[in-house]
């Protein structure tokens, strides 16, 4: 037995696309998830029963039924409607369903932190709730959920790997396709790994600097984070 | 499709739910044993161990499950070691469990009061002792509602064993969808069957996370 990495000489540029999608995927999966997980999260908490039940209904089915089912369904279900899309699109809707609910259970438990004196300071001001949760709720329970978000991100990163199963063409997809091409499965998925490895480090790395660069407040007070 | 034919096809959901579940105890069990050993080398008094540890979950956690799957299942057999699909299921999920439980774990031993450690020293226990009669039993109460709700996240991961061909859940859905060609309901009720799994220990451990800090405070 030998290791012979040099198959995979002259498929970088493959390999690189690959990395570039798994990236994109990851970007507005992260983006767009975070936004419905967050109204989400306003609707678990809000005064609507039927729309806190709704939220409720999606964060728990999305929690407890596994990426790979939740795919499929999106991929089968969009087929259904008559509607056709690309692989790479049903991969964003899914994931982006996928982190919403698991981004609405943190950012919910941030909103319940903020105390109640914050919000009776609000109300007597005169703010509506659109304007509490803008100015006075969003940042500060964010700042306190921010780790944990970061690593749903991270997680996010590392999930979008099953999208290679409806063959949008992210990095493992692309593993998949090299390793059946050369029938070098050890050193490709050996390389995809470290790949992975390095982009999660990346993704943290990005998501500490965007930390920084949100919340300042309790850096100028001189404290760490 | 008549009754008798959908009741087959209904068992055989139901065998794949049962091997769902059989993979994830394999799981839970090996990678649990793994992710004791990585916990009490993460806290080892040797530097290199410690390094040597941390970097194995940094790699682990830094990998899709998916990756280490295909790394086992495809990589082995040109090792010269040919792999089942079980067995590379198996392996590849308890890795993954001894990574994110081995972390947490640690967490949870290391979360046990500082008195107790050094009470335990005190009394001349040895580290052993200390670990197996003080540290540990207290730091098991921590981590019970955490292991019981990352017990979620193996049952769906299983569900990445049908990639590899393994007769789970999944996959089971798949043959069946092999001959009836109605994707969107199999999986519908794929889905259906996995919350039914998943659900029930999500509350469990709401519940016994709410219990342990009411007795935090109490």
């Amino acid at each position: 037995m030998n290791l012979d990495f040099s198959v995979l000489l002259g498929r970088e540029p493959m390999i690189i696309q690959g990395l570039f999608l798994t990236i994109k995927l990851t970007l507005v999966a992260t983006l767009c998830g975070f936004c419905v997980g967050t109204f989400c999260a306003i609707g678990k908490r809000g005064s609507i029963a039927w729309l806190r039940r709704v939220c409720t209904c999606y964060v728990e089915a999305i929690r407890n039924t596994p990426l790979l089912v939740q795919i499929f369904l999106v991929y089968f279900g969009i087929s259904n409607l008559g509607l056709s899309l690309n692989a790479v699109t049903v991969a964003m809707i899914a994931l982006t369903i996928n982190l919403g609910a698991y981004t609405a259970e943190i950012m919910r438990a941030g909103f319940d932190s903020i105390e109640r004196g914050q919000l009776e300071a609000a109300e007597t001001l005169g703010l509506s709730k659109r304007q509490i949760y803008w100015h006075v709720i969003l940042k500060q329970a964010l700042e306190r959920v921010y780790p944990a978000l970061a690593s749903q991100f991270v997680l996010l990163m590392l999930a979008s790997s099953i999208c290679s199963q409806i063959s949008a063409e992210e990095l493992t997809a692309v593993a998949n396709f090299i390793q059946s091409d050369t029938y070098r499965p050890l050193e490709t998925y050996v390389v995809v790994g470290l790949l992975y490895v390095l982009l999660s480090l990346a993704l943290r790395a990005l998501l500490w600097l965007v930390g920084l660069a949100l919340f300042t407040r309790r850096r100028k007070l001189g404290t760490l984070i | 499709m008549n009754a008798s034919f959908a009741m087959g096809y209904l068992t055989f959901l139901l065998q794949g739910a049962l091997w769902t579940v059989g993979l994830s105890v394999i799981a839970l069990l090996w990678g649990g044993a793994s992710a004791l050993v990585v916990a009490l080398c993460r806290i080892s008094p040797l530097r290199s161990l410690r390094v040597a540890t941390a970097l194995y979950i940094q790699l682990v956690q830094g990998t899709p499950v998916l990756v280490i799957i295909f790394l086992i299942y495809f990589g082995l057999p040109s090792l010269g070691w040919s792999v089942s699909p079980l067995l590379a299921a198996s392996l590849s999920l308890s890795i993954y469990v001894s990574a994110y439980l081995g972390e947490s774990w640690r967490a949870s031993i290391q979360s046990v009061p500082r008195a107790q450690w050094e009470t335990a020293e005190c009394l001349a226990l040895s580290r052993l002792q200390r670990m197996s009669k003080v540290i540990l039993p207290q730091a098991v109460r921590i981590a019970t509602p955490p292991t019981v709700g990352f017990m979620v996240q193996i049952i769906k991961n299983t569900s990445l064993a049908s990639i590899v061909g393994f007769i789970e859940l999944v996959r089971a859905g798949q043959i069946i969808n092999n001959t009836i060609f109605q994707p969107f309901l199999i999986y519908l009720l794929i889905a259906i069957l996995y919350f039914g799994m998943c659900y029930p220990l999500s509350i469990l451990s709401r519940r016994l996370e709410i219990r342990g800090s009411d007795k935090a405070y109490a």
